[in-house]
Parts: structure tokens; C-alpha cells; sequence
């Protein structure tokens, strides 16, 4: 009976792990729907967004609610800049410029946070002042809660958004055929824009999320990022239910191999699952198999 | 590509000696020398990306993984097992080289954005295994006391002594990847990195190429990881993480990818950087502090302003001063020989039920066509028909749902496109599909070099053979031409010369004569001819009609991915299905 509940103990944080892994996964995929780029700073929008909460909470001790909006306003500003700065020059050049670009950012981005608040990890609160409740034996920690809360609300909005608004629907126009879209009328580089915005809050949430959990560090996107970029692979590339699927996916295996093989490899798991998937299944999940057009 | 001629390559090898030697002769700290021992040993690595992003396009994020599958075989070999150096660093560079090709087999299905992903990922897994896996690698704590290796008896324990040698072997490994780009394989690896849809289907193994090119990536990688590892005498993870990766793929661009000179500039200014930084007066101190974000930003500024890094930006300084060759001196060219053995035996493609689904869409449903030798085929049929499609098929870039493809009596429906160009099948494209960043000379000699192509060994007789068709089709005068720079109507015919170099048994086109002008049909209808003369078997999608009607023997109609009419151009131009199909069912015509 204590097997089992351990094992949905750690079931639990797989999941709330793996719903941060979602997150920085579904803006990767926004992004690489709008621009064909895979944008290598994305986990640092989550590094940023968890800074911003340090500045304005912490530092600055602004309430905790008028922090988180004054974080996620600055993220949006943040990602105007960030698609005018790293992409927008390199729109006309294949995607090898870009990738490179994009890592540039990220390594500009980390060191620049690195002189502003130095190498020390900081701390973050937790969203709710309750440690969290206990059923059955199984323990709940309310931020694990709470990220899977605001996760699900998220992806929600997310749908309804693409789905049911006229900007979605524009959006979804600009990532399918940009030059079509144009013709109609669609001002497609305020799209590709609003889609960094966009994208940028959703890392910024995931940051401000998984803070409390990891400590904010320089370095705390980069591993976020290359296993959403890994859950986007493993649920299918460029894929919106795939990159949520494969995100949570990842969090669980990911939980479930530390807890029953080892835990100083931790990382290489998610790693390992890529590799499997990508010899045995590289359109992923939910990914379609593509050929090149002669 | 330009190439650097002897006497340059000499007072390159002269100035880069006596770089070497400076320390003999000025009294240099242990410091400078160390430094440039990371300069040099660094900069081997980066001749690897120069050979895998460079000349093949392929990204590789896992460089300094394979820098220390050469470092840890020295260290762990010398110290742990008590051998040899050199077989240490053999040990080391084989393994890698085993990792390379392994990551170059990834490459089958997987490009782009899944590459960058799976050498970040081998690199991560890599430098983990480093820090766990302690009885072996010794953790974070790393590897001290790694002995320095004798050459013939000549101890080389003294610094100078040693940084000669690395620089040595820097040079003429250098050497050798300047040699590379102007082989079979490097022009293989460039036609891959230019457009690897095209260089499969004229006979390039794309995959081979790439795993080589990541072979070799991977064998730069290590040798100088285990030069480091001995010049350093200690190694640690931290010196083969991911950010080391990132700054190799820094150095090459920033350097150029594409020249050896270019990655090599590019790396000993990434090392020596931060050097110059600490001779900044104290009110430019700040500097320092940022200096990593600066160099994330300048990135981002090469990316932008100098894409094809220092070593472009002196290639095109230069070429304000020296005149490319415009024309090329066309003497002494050969006729071209298409002549084929065995001109009479039974139809030399067989397409037999033929079907090709995509999901739901039947695009080609059951056709069967004869093409006999040395005749003009044509398939027409409206748009969406199914042509390009079965085109596809027949050169090997789709696989068939069902039917079979028959060349010359050997069923190649499962071959991939370059074993069938490397029977003779050869085509060009509706969108021309050219190497674009090399001369049209280069274009058509990798098509010469396709597998049993009856062509002499040896660049020599490509090239030859390239002259002879680029003249045939009129273009002998522009070989040295970079093909992007030619208008339009050139490029169609460089295409078509890319193909005859092949010796094609079977010529595939598909609609060659889209975007060309009246005049420019004329003369390709001309060519065609001439072609047909030479008794070629042809293999021709149209849309117009008077072309297919003044070129073709045969002429079979496709619609709606079926076959409605075969026969000769004048029966099937006046076919009462023929006309309904394009002019719709409605219409009737007198």
C-alpha cells in the first residue's frame, strides 16, 4: 500500500513538473508555428519572468498579485523586443541564422541577469501561504498545486483563444501561409509579434511557477527549456496538444525513473526517452510524417 | 569556390611557423605559451565544424563532447591505465569517431531543428555521465598529472616544444580541410549542405556524406581534445560542457564556416578576447563584468551583419580587387558522349500499376506506362493530375503505396533516389534546384560524379566531362560562374547539363520549360531534339501543348490520378476524353 502511494506521490510532482515542461513547450511551439524557428532562449523567458517576480516581490516588495502582473507585463514588453532584436533581422535567412541567434540571446540574456543579480540562487514565495493538504497519505504541496491550476487554465484560455477569437484565428492564418495572409489583409508582422508576446508571458508563468520549487538561477531555464523543446519533439513538432502531452509526459517518466532507478541522472532520462522516440516514432506523438516537396 | 594558390599557401605555412617559434625566441611566460596551446588545440576542434557546418550544413552542438572523448582517452588512458599516449589518444578519437557516425546515422530521417536537438542532447548526456560516473571519470574533481607524449625518442615535456608540435599538426590538418572541398566528397558535402533534395536524386549519397561529415567532425574533435589534454596536463567536465560546444560553434562562425582559415581566425580571437579585456584602462573596467553577455550579443551581431564571418568579409574585400573569371576559356572541350550500350532491348521503363496515396488523396491510382528506348515521353494532364507525382516515384523521392517501378528489367520501387540516378535514372526540377553557392562547373561535376559513371578517376576527368556538357547545352563560357548570379533561363540549362554529365539512360523533366520565354523555348525545343538525336530516352511533364506536341513520340494523359489516353501525339491530342478533361465535360469541340 506504501508503494502505491509513493508512487502517485511522485506521480503528482511528474506531473506538475512536467506541466511546467508543458508550458515552456507550448510557447516553443507558438513560435516555431509563426516563424519555422526553434527559439533557443525560451527557457530563459522563464529565467526572466522568475527574476521579475524577485525584483518587484522581493526586492521591491510589491503585493505578491501586483508583482506577478507587473512580472508578466514586463515579459510582454520583453518578447516586442525580443522578436525585434533576435528574429525580425534574420526573417529572409533559413533557419540555421535564426537557431544561432536565438542562442545568442540566451547566452546575452543569463549574463546579463548574471551582473545585475549575481550568481547567487535566489529564493521565491510560494503563490499560497498553506504548505499544502494531505489526502489519503498523500501529501499535495500547494505550489505543485497550483501549477497544475494555472496550467490547466492556461491551455484553456490558450484554445479558446486560437480557436474562438478573430486575433486567434489571424494567428493561425499568419502560421500557415504568411504571404496568403498578407494578401488578406493581415498584418503579419504585428502577428509574429503578438505571438512572442504571447509566448514570452507563458515562459514568464512558467518561471514565476517553478521559482519557488527550483530557486531562480541563471541557469534554471536552460534544462527547462531543452526538455520542453524535447516534449515538443516527443508530442509531435510544432504540434499545441502534442507539446502539452509531451511535456507532461517527460515530467512524469522523468519523476518515475529518479524515484525508481536513479536520481543523479535525473536529467539524462528525458534525454534517453528523446532518443527512443525520435529512432522509433520522430513524428512524435501526434505529428504527422513529412516528406519534402520536389 | 576561390582557391588560394601555392605561393599564398607558403607564406601562410611561413608566418604560421614562425608564430610558433616566437616563444624560442622571446622570453615568453608559461601563461602566453598555455594560451596559445588553447588556441591551437581549439582551434583543431573548430576544423571539425568547419567540415560538418560549414562545408555539409549540418549543425552540431555536441563539439566539445567530442574534444573530450579525445581529452578523457589521453587522461583516463596515461593516468588511470598506465598506457602509451599515442594509443590513449587513438583510443580517445576512435571512440569518438564511433560516436560520430553514430549521431551522423540520426541524420537518416532527422534534420534541422532535430539535429540541433539530438547533439544538444548527446552533449548534455555526455556531461553528465562525466560528473556521475566517478569510479571511472574521477566527477567534477577530474583528471591531474596527464604525462605529455615523445615523438621519435624527443621528449616533448618543454612548453615551446610541445606547442610547436600541436601547431604542426594544427597546419597540416588545416591544410588537409582546405584541401577537402574540391574532392568527390567535398563537393558531395556541399551539394548536400546547398540543396540535399537535389544532390540525392543526381546520384549523391546524402547519407553517407553526412555521417562522414560528422565522422570527421567528431575525429578533429578528439585529437584536439587529447593535444589539450596534454598540454594542460589536468581536465575537468567543466572544460567540455555544452557552453564549450556554443563557443566552438562561436569561433566558426564568427571566423567563417566555410574556410579552415575562417575557423581558425575566428578561434584564436575567441581565446584571446578576455585577454585583451584585462588591458582595459579602469573607467572601460565594467567591460569585464559583462563580458559573456557581451559576447551573447555578438552572436547575434555576426548572425546579422557578417554571416559569413571575418574570413567572408576578406574573401569579398578581395573580390573588389580581383575580377572573378566571367568567361572561361573553352578550348580543347570534348563533344559530349551520351552513347549508350544495349539501344534495342525491350522497354527501358516499366511504370506497372502504379499508386501513390497520401493519407485519404489517391494523387496516382493504378497507371501503367511503357516508355521505349531512345524515345520522347510525354505525360500531360490538367493540374493536380498526378504528374509531378508519379515523376516522384519513378526518381525515387516517394516510395509507391503500390506497383511497381521497372528499370531495365530490375524492379527499383524500394531504391532510394541516388542508387536509381546511380542506374541512370536522371531529372531536373519544376523549381530549379541548383547548388546555388557553387559554379555552374561545380554543379554539373557533381552530377558527373555519380556511382558507375563512365567517367575517368579523378577530379581531372569530372571535370572534363562537366566542360563537355555545359557545353553541349550552350553554357562552356560560364563555367566558373556562380549559378546563383545567372539569370534564369542559364540556370534551366545548367540543370539540364548537371543531368547529362550523368550520362542518364532515362531523362526525367519536369516541366523544363516553365518561365522560359518564346526565344529560349525555341532553343530548348532545339536541345531536345539534339537530345532525341543522341538517342536518349526521355521522360517529359509539360503544360505546353505545341512543345509536347513538336517533341514527343508518345504521349500518355493523366487525370485525376488515373491514365485516360496513351498514343501518338496526334491521336491523343484529338481524344474526346483528352479534351473534356481540360476543357471540361460541357464543351464540345469541332
Amino acid at each position: 500500500m506504501q508503494i502505491l502511494f509513493d508512487n502517485l506521490q511522485v506521480l503528482f510532482q511528474g506531473l506538475a513538473l512536467g506541466s511546467i515542461y508543458a508550458l515552456v513547450a507550448l510557447g516553443f511551439v507558438l513560435i516555431i508555428r509563426a516563424t519555422n524557428v526553434v527559439n533557443f532562449a525560451q527557457g530563459d523567458f522563464a529565467m526572466l519572468g522568475a527574476y521579475g517576480m524577485v525584483l518587484f516581490f522581493t526586492t521591491l516588495a510589491w503585493p505578491y498579485w501586483l508583482a506577478f502582473g507587473a512580472a508578466l507585463v514586463a515579459m510582454a514588453i520583453f518578447g516586442v523586443l525580443f522578436n525585434y532584436g533576435v528574429y525580425y533581422p534574420l526573417r529572409h535567412r533559413s533557419f540555421l541564422p535564426v537557431l544561432i541567434s536565438t542562442l545568442g540571446a540566451s547566452i546575452f540574456l543569463q549574463n546579463t541577469v548574471l551582473a545585475v543579480f549575481g550568481p547567487q540562487p535566489k529564493p521565491l514565495e510560494k503563490m499560497l501561504n498553506t504548505d499544502g493538504i494531505n489526502i489519503g497519505g498523500i501529501f499535495l504541496d500547494s505550489q505543485y498545486l497550483m501549477i497544475l491550476i494555472v496550467t490547466v487554465a492556461l491551455v484553456a484560455f490558450t484554445y479558446l483563444f486560437f480557436e474562438h477569437t478573430l486575433l486567434g484565428k489571424k494567428l493561425q492564418a499568419t502560421s500557415q501561409d504568411k504571404d496568403m495572409a498578407r494578401l488578406l489583409g493581415i498584418p503579419v508582422a504585428l502577428m509574429i509579434s503578438i505571438t512572442f508576446v504571447y509566448s514570452a508571458v507563458l515562459g514568464g508563468v512558467a518561471g514565476v511557477l517553478v521559482g519557488p520549487i527550483l530557486f531562480v538561477s541563471i541557469g534554471m531555464g536552460s534544462i527547462i527549456a531543452l526538455k520542453a523543446f524535447a516534449a515538443t519533439i516527443i508530442g509531435g513538432f510544432g504540434d499545441v496538444t502534442g507539446a502539452i502531452v509531451g511535456g507532461l509526459l517527460l515530467g512524469v517518466i522523468e519523476s518515475l525513473a529518479a524515484y525508481h532507478i536513479s536520481v543523479p541522472y535525473k536529467d539524462a532520462y528525458a534525454f534517453l526517452a528523446l532518443f527512443i522516440f525520435l529512432l522509433f516514432r520522430p513524428q512524435g506523438i501526434f505529428g504527422e510524417k513529412v516528406s519534402e516537396k520536389a | 569556390m576561390q582557391r588560394l594558390s601555392l605561393p599564398w599557401l607558403i607564406v601562410l605555412g611561413v608566418i604560421g611557423l614562425g608564430l610558433a617559434l616566437l616563444p624560442y625566441q622571446f622570453e615568453t611566460s608559461t601563461y602566453v605559451v598555455q594560451m596559445f596551446m588553447q588556441a591551437v588545440t581549439y582551434a583543431i576542434a573548430v576544423l571539425g565544424m568547419v567540415v560538418v557546418l560549414g562545408y555539409t550544413g549540418q549543425i552540431n552542438l555536441a563539439q566539445a563532447a567530442f574534444f573530450g572523448f579525445g581529452a578523457y582517452g589521453v587522461a583516463l588512458g596515461t593516468v588511470s591505465g598506465d598506457i602509451n599516449f599515442w594509443i590513449s589518444l587513438g583510443l580517445g578519437v576512435g571512440a569518438a569517431t564511433i560516436a560520430g557516425l553514430a549521431l551522423g546515422m540520426t541524420t537518416i530521417r532527422l534534420g534541422g531543428h532535430y539535429l540541433a536537438m539530438i547533439t544538444i542532447s548527446f552533449q548534455q548526456i555526455f556531461d553528465l555521465v562525466l560528473t556521475n560516473w566517478i569510479e571511472v571519470t574521477h566527477g567534477p574533481d577530474g583528471i591531474a598529472g596527464i604525462p605529455r607524449p615523445s615523438l621519435f625518442g624527443y621528449e616533448l615535456e618543454d612548453d615551446r616544444a610541445y606547442l610547436l608540435f600541436c601547431a604542426i599538426v594544427l597546419y597540416l590538418l588545416m591544410f588537409a580541410v582546405w584541401w577537402l572541398p574540391n574532392t568527390r566528397l567535398g563537393r558531395a558535402m556541399r551539394s548536400v549542405r546547398e540543396n540535399q533534395l537535389a544532390a540525392e536524386v543526381v546520384g549523391v549519397h546524402t547519407l553517407r556524406t553526412k555521417v562522414i561529415a560528422f565522422a570527421l567532425s567528431a575525429l578533429l574533435g578528439a585529437i584536439g581534445g587529447g593535444l589539450y589534454a596534454g598540454g594542460f596536463a589536468y581536465i575537468s567536465p567543466d572544460n567540455f560542457n555544452f557552453m564549450r560546444s556554443v563557443e566552438f560553434l562561436t569561433a566558426t562562425l564568427l571566423g567563417g564556416a566555410q574556410s579552415p582559415f575562417g575557423g581558425v581566425i575566428g578561434t584564436v580571437l575567441i581565446v584571446q578576447m578576455p585577454e585583451w579585456l584585462k588591458h582595459l584602462p579602469e573607467s572601460l573596467s565594467f567591460i569585464k563584468d559583462v563580458y559573456l553577455a557581451v559576447y551573447g550579443l555578438g552572436v547575434i551581431l555576426i548572425m546579422v551583419f557578417l554571416s559569413e564571418g571575418i574570413w567572408g568579409l576578406i574573401k569579398s574585400i578581395r573580390a573588389k580587387f580581383v575580377k572573378p573569371i566571367a568567361r572561361t576559356d573553352t578550348t580543347g572541350v570534348k563533344p559530349l558522349d551520351l552513347e549508350l550500350q544495349g539501344a534495342d532491348a525491350p522497354p527501358l521503363l516499366q511504370v506497372q500499376g502504379l499508386q501513390k496515396f497520401f493519407g485519404g488523396l489517391k494523387a496516382v491510382d493504378g497507371i501503367d506506362i511503357d516508355i521505349q528506348r531512345g524515345t520522347v515521353h510525354a505525360l500531360i494532364g490538367p493540374n493536380g493530375s498526378g504528374k509531378t507525382t508519379s515523376l516522384n516515384v519513378v526518381s525515387g523521392i516517394y516510395k509507391p503505396t503500390g506497383g511497381k517501378v521497372v528499370l531495365d528489367g530490375e524492379d527499383v520501387s524500394q531504391l532510394q533516389p541516388h542508387q536509381r540516378a546511380g542506374r541512370g535514372v536522371g531529372r531536373t526540377f519544376q523549381n530549379i534546384r541548383l547548388f546555388a553557392s557553387l559554379s555552374a562547373l561545380e554543379n554539373v561535376m557533381v552530377g558527373a560524379q555519380r556511382d558507375n559513371n563512365d567517367v575517368p578517376d579523378g577530379n581531372r576527368g569530372l571535370r572534363e566531362r562537366a566542360m563537355s556538357a555545359l557545353d553541349f547545352v550552350g553554357m562552356a563560357d560560364r563555367a566558373h560562374v556562380i549559378v546563383r548570379n545567372l539569370p534564369y533561363g542559364h540556370q534551366r540549362l545548367v540543370e539540364i547539363a548537371r543531368v547529362l554529365a550523368g550520362r542518364p539512360k532515362l531523362l526525367l523533366l519536369d516541366e523544363p520549360a516553365a518561365g522560359l520565354n518564346q526565344t529560349e523555348k525555341g532553343e530548348f525545343v532545339e536541345l531536345l531534339k539534339r537530345l532525341r538525336g543522341h538517342g536518349l530516352t526521355i521522360f517529359i511533364i509539360d503544360h505546353d501543348m505545341g512543345l509536347v506536341e513538336k517533341v514527343s513520340d508518345r504521349i500518355t494523359v493523366l487525370n485525376f490520378g488515373r491514365k485516360i489516353a496513351e498514343g501518338s501525339p496526334s491521336e491523343v491530342l484529338r481524344n474526346p476524353d483528352v479534351i473534356a478533361a481540360y476543357l471540361g465535360t460541357a464543351g464540345k469541340v469541332n
